[in-house]
């Protein structure tokens, strides 16, 4: 029997504008709204595509931050076995390293053979959750995969991963193991709102708690907002000058090859 | 704890990558602040010859092992995982690619090194790692320290110019030999995949050369090819070029076409409608083209120029064909 | 997009469907079907549906509907109402079949458009189907040169709840639009508000693509919203809502008199008139689907134009309830790229050739679909120049400046 378990993370709504924290190290998260992050909505499309083709269960996991339980319950409607909300000390808006350090505890009491993260999140400043999860729990990895197949005993899996210029590479690991989802095969599916309420009513997520310790060691100095310009910087002169000017910004950038 | 500033040296099929140079920039500026050398690894299956281009570090190490030819990070992670623990720099710079971000967060769980992803531009003071991030999509910066070090950091592409890494210096070469068994390797390579010949997925591409109406003909669009494929971009469009059957459905942006993020977003002859900007506005970096200053295109793009695109474009092609020559 | 057919007679697919269909009171009604086919003969995009209305009814009947819910059919129907207003047995082909199948495909999560469900995900997060932020919902206020009162930040009791709609909110081509209906308001001296940040979809389009659970969220919620509010009648930008307010909303013990602003406007206007300076244009009129064949009001608007002093009023050759469709209501809006796919021309740009033809340089509108998607397909068919497409309220604030 295949388990997937797919460890969601909540981040910041950027429809809103951010808001910073009047300390000037933190995001102000009164006011924020919390969303899924997208990648790991791939990834929890991708657990669904296999859970279809291979009668696998699917678990999602989700520390106790943001507006986790709409997330979890969205999950519920789309399909999965399993919700499980994680409490816990680890505060409002934990790093990736301790985050990773929640979900191996609970892990460890849960069958897992496969899991699918998104390979990365907007907030990552200490790294990406799934290969943090990986070496902690000492599973193989391969992050940037856009596809996945589970071979008959269930024991391996062939992934596509990305590389530069559309070229991909194709890799075989054992299973268990931990994927960083680039992309699911097909688009993460709509989940009508009556599914999604009727999970409300209906479903249940599991709760559990967790030790939170150690964190990645970093210190946020300052966070602040780019200044934005109001609407582009003009470049003038000859088609000659605006050529140049346009190759500048673009060598500038590391964009010319 | 050394106080040297380590890169890592990435490339494919035999060439450098321009992320490899952009490293070695800002380790030519961070390696002097920390008071070190800046050290190049070089890895791979027969890599020795890449070591005459790496001028900019003042030593190159690089190891050669038939297993780490392929796209295999978890190779590569052992070997690096073994070298840094005898080395002990105070810094190791990583690529954000598909190879660096497989490889920074398992070194950092497994040397138990703190890490800072998502780096823009990077400084030693007084002997702490300093760091501004772009994080958030690119709505925050924030600026984050490793407290004395060591560390790693992974590193965003276009956080330095390549040119500041690319020089002509003479480095030590010294060959490491690998005191870990890669046979544990337990990732296994079968093969690379093409992309299918075919139409292009825009929303994987890292530039757009993106065209509107203001194109006018069909006739005219390999004005715009020929720049594309100076920069290594793919073609998209707004909904008006599509509808001609100029490209094909997927190659339009927008509302009711593909939503991009590439890393430059170049809009010639579009005038920027609400329903277009939907699928664009969130590119890395947006130069628009057009001629008439009221578009509102100008009210999205970080670079604008009000001027008429069948002047600018071939200017433009050649002006980036003669820096490439 | 479209998934090929299956050979089971009976899958998951249809059996969703079915189940809806006798859940809702007017499924009976489809019996009552006499296979006279003025429906497909009437559908404007009956030619390229894979099963137009009357086939689709037949197939219904005979129980094989997984090939049809595979068909394109389902999401090209743009809920324009010619085919229910013209049934001779009032079939609920609009407002019951189509979204019962577009429901099942949901339910079932088959081969539902991504731009579709890119504006359903954005309506259930953000309130509205474009994404943008709940928070910049009345920022227009900030430019418009008269008082407007938010209710969300200043509660207090007034005539009249204007219910702005995500299009003219947040559109900047729409926002003309609201702009110019602040200007008439306040120079009228109506007492009117507006819900700011509170303000949420209306959702009648999400109701007519099968979106029920969601149409019924919106409902609840702003039911809730109106609830906290005390005003004497709610006025609407939008057709669509004024549909949904008036015919749908009641359902649920949501009710409210509503107006149309072009009716408000009409109520007043032996006090607008006066106001009216010259504008010396040929203007002709499109019907929002919505105003008129769906809910009969045809005059309102026409008056509006015609109390312009200087203006030449011509109509088009289909007018009233035969008028063309802009081919965005039922998601049209949000199945642009899906409906070229198989019509190959935007029902937009065949109606701004029908205004043309009548010689005005001016088509009016009073609908903020109409408006983008009109003056869309103007430049779409190069007719830039000749023909400018503006809504009513606009042609009456540039009368009342002039
Ligand atoms: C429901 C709906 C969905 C839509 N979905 C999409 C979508 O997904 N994607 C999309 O793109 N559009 C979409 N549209 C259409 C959109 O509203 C605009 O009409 C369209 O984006 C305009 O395309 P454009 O900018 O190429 O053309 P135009 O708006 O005509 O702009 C052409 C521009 O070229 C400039 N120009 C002309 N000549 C020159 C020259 N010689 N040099 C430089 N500049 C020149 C002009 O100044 C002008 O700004 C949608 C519309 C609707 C109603
Ligand atoms: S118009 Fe009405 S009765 Fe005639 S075929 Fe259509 S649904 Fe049936
Ligand atoms: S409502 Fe209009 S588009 Fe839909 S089936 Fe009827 S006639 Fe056709």
């Amino acid at each position: 029997m295949l388990d997937i378990v797919v460890p969601i993370k909540q981040v910041p709504d950027l429809v809103e504008e951010l808001e910073i924290d009047p300390s000037g190290t933190a995001l102000g998260l009164e006011r924020t709204r919390f969303v899924v992050n997208e990648l790991d909505d791939h990834a929890l499309e991708q657990a669904l595509l296999l859970k279809e083709k291979h009668q696998a269960q699917v678990s999602v996991i989700a520390l106790d931050v943001g507006d986790v339980e709409e997330t979890l319950f969205m999950a519920l409607a789309k399909g999965v076995d399993q919700a499980i909300k994680i409490s816990g000390d680890f505060g409002p808006a934990p790093d990736n390293h301790t985050t990773a350090r929640v979900l191996k505890d609970v892990l460890g009491g849960l069958s897992h053979n496969l899991i699918l993260t998104g390979v990365q999140a907007i907030d990552d400043l200490d790294g990406q959750l799934g290969i943090l999860l990986s070496s902690y729990l000492d599973l193989p990895y391969v992050g940037l995969v856009s596809g996945v197949q589970i071979d008959e005993g269930g024991s391996k899996a062939t992934v596509l991963k990305e590389l530069p210029g559309g070229v991909k590479a194709e890799l075989e690991l054992p299973l268990p193991a931990v994927l960083g989802i680039q992309a699911a095969e097909q688009p993460p599916r709509y989940v009508p709102v009556s599914r999604v309420r009727q999970a409300m009513r209906t479903a249940t997520i599991e709760e559990r708690s967790a030790a939170a310790e150690g964190n990645g060691h970093i210190r946020v100095r300052r966070i602040s907002k780019p200044q934005v310009g109001a609407g582009a910087e003009l470049l003038e002169g000859s088609s000659e000058d605006i050529a140049e000017q346009i190759v500048g910004i673009l060598a500038d950038r590391g964009i010319l090859r | 704890m050394s106080q040297d500033v380590f890169v890592l040296v990435e490339h494919l099929k035999g060439q450098l990558t321009d992320g490899t140079f952009e490293l070695l920039g800002i380790g030519r500026e961070v390696a002097p602040q920390a008071g070190g050398r800046l050290v190049a690894l070089l890895l791979g299956r027969d890599v020795r010859g890449l070591a005459e281009q790496l001028g900019a570090a003042d030593v190159v190490l690089y190891v050669e092992d038939e297993r780490l030819g392929d796209s295999v990070p978890e190779a590569y992670r052992r070997v690096l995982a073994g070298l840094l623990q005898e080395q002990s720099p105070k810094l190791t710079l990583l690529p954000t690619s598909s190879l660096g971000m497989d490889l920074a967060g398992a070194l950092s769980v497994e040397l138990n090194l703190p890490m800072i992803a998502f780096c823009k531009q990077l400084a030693v003071q007084d002997g702490s790692i300093v760091a501004t991030c772009e994080l958030y999509g690119g709505r925050a910066v924030v600026e984050a320290e490793i407290p004395e070090g060591p560390g790693l950091a992974l590193v965003l592409p276009g956080a330095c110019p390549a040119d500041k890494g690319r020089s002509e210096g003479a480095p030590a070469v010294e060959e490491v030999k690998p005191s870990v068994d890669l046979a544990e390797v337990r990732v296994r390579f079968k093969g690379l995949i093409e992309p299918p010949p075919g139409d292009v997925d825009i929303t994987r591409q890292e530039i757009l050369v993106s065209v509107g109406r203001g194109v006018q003909r069909e006739e005219n669009l390999p004005i715009v090819q020929e720049l594309a494929d100076a920069l290594g971009a793919a073609l998209s469009s707004s909904r008006p070029v599509v509808d001609q059957q100029w490209l094909p459905p997927t190659r339009q942006v927008g509302k009711s076409g593909m939503t991009v993020k590439p890393r430059l977003y170049l809009a010639v002859g579009i005038s920027g409608a609400p329903e277009h900007v939907e699928g664009m506005r969130d590119s890395d970096l947006i130069v628009a083209i057009n001629s008439d200053a009221r578009a509102p295109i100008f009210n999205v793009a970080h670079y604008g120029a009000v001027a008429d695109l069948f002047e600018v474009v071939p200017k433009l092609a050649e002006a980036v064909k003669n820096r490439g020559a | 997009m479209v998934q090929t057919a299956s050979r089971e007679a009976r899958g998951p697919l249809t059996q969703a469907f079915f189940d809806r269909i006798a859940a809702v009171a007017e499924g009976e009604k489809l019996k009552a079907c006499i296979q006279c086919g003025i429906c497909s003969g009437s559908c404007p995009l009956g030619f390229a549906m894979q099963y137009p209305p009357r086939r689709l009814i037949a197939s219904l009947r005979a129980g094989v509907m997984e090939q049809v819910l595979q068909s394109n059919t389902p999401w090209l129907c743009v809920a324009c109402y010619t085919c229910t207003a013209r049934c001779p047995s009032a079939v609920g082909i609009t407002d019951m079949l189509f979204p019962a199948m577009r429901e099942a495909l949901l339910m079932q999560g088959v081969g539902v458009p991504g731009e579709l469900q890119t504006a359903l995900e954005n309506t259930f997060r953000h309130g509205n189907p474009l994404g943008e932020p709940p928070s910049k919902r009345a920022d227009w206020i900030q430019e418009v040169d008269v008082p407007v009162t938010d209710l969300s930040a200043d509660p207090r009791e007034v005539d009249i709840l204007w219910l702005v709609e995500c299009y003219p909110a947040y559109h900047v081509r729409a926002k003309e639009t609201v702009k110019a209906l602040a200007r008439t308001l306040h120079a009228l001296g109506a007492d009117f508000g507006v819900l700011g940040q509170e303000e949420r979809c209306v959702g009648d389009s999400q109701r007519l693509v099968g979106e029920n659970g969601l149409f019924e969220m919106l409902v609840e919620e702003n039911g809730k919203t109106l609830d906290r509010f005390q005003f004497r009648q709610i006025i609407v930008t939008d057709p669509h809502a004024y549909n949904a307010l008036k015919n749908e909303y009641p359902k649920y013990g949501v009710n409210y008199p509503v107006q149309h602003y072009t009716q408000y406007l009409a109520s007043r206007l032996e006090e607008l008139r006066p106001m009216l300076g010259e504008l010396n244009h040929t203007i002709t009129f499109h019907d929002p689907c919505y105003l008129g064949r769906r809910n009969g009001e045809y005059e309102a608007p026409r008056q509006l134009i015609q109390a312009i002093p200087g203006v030449t009023f011509v109509e088009m050759e289909r007018n009233r309830e035969n008028g063309l469709c802009c081919g965005g209501g039922g998601g049209g809006m949000w199945l642009d790229s899906f409906a070229y796919e198989y019509a190959k021309e935007r029902l937009s740009e065949k109606r701004v050739r029908e205004a043309a033809r009548t010689g005005a340089d001016v088509m009016a509108v009073c609908c903020p679909n109409d408006l983008l998607r009109f003056e869309d397909a103007v430049k779409v068919v190069g007719l830039e120049g000749k023909l400018v497409v503006k809504d009513i309220i606009e042609l009456i604030d540039e009368a009342r400046k002039g």
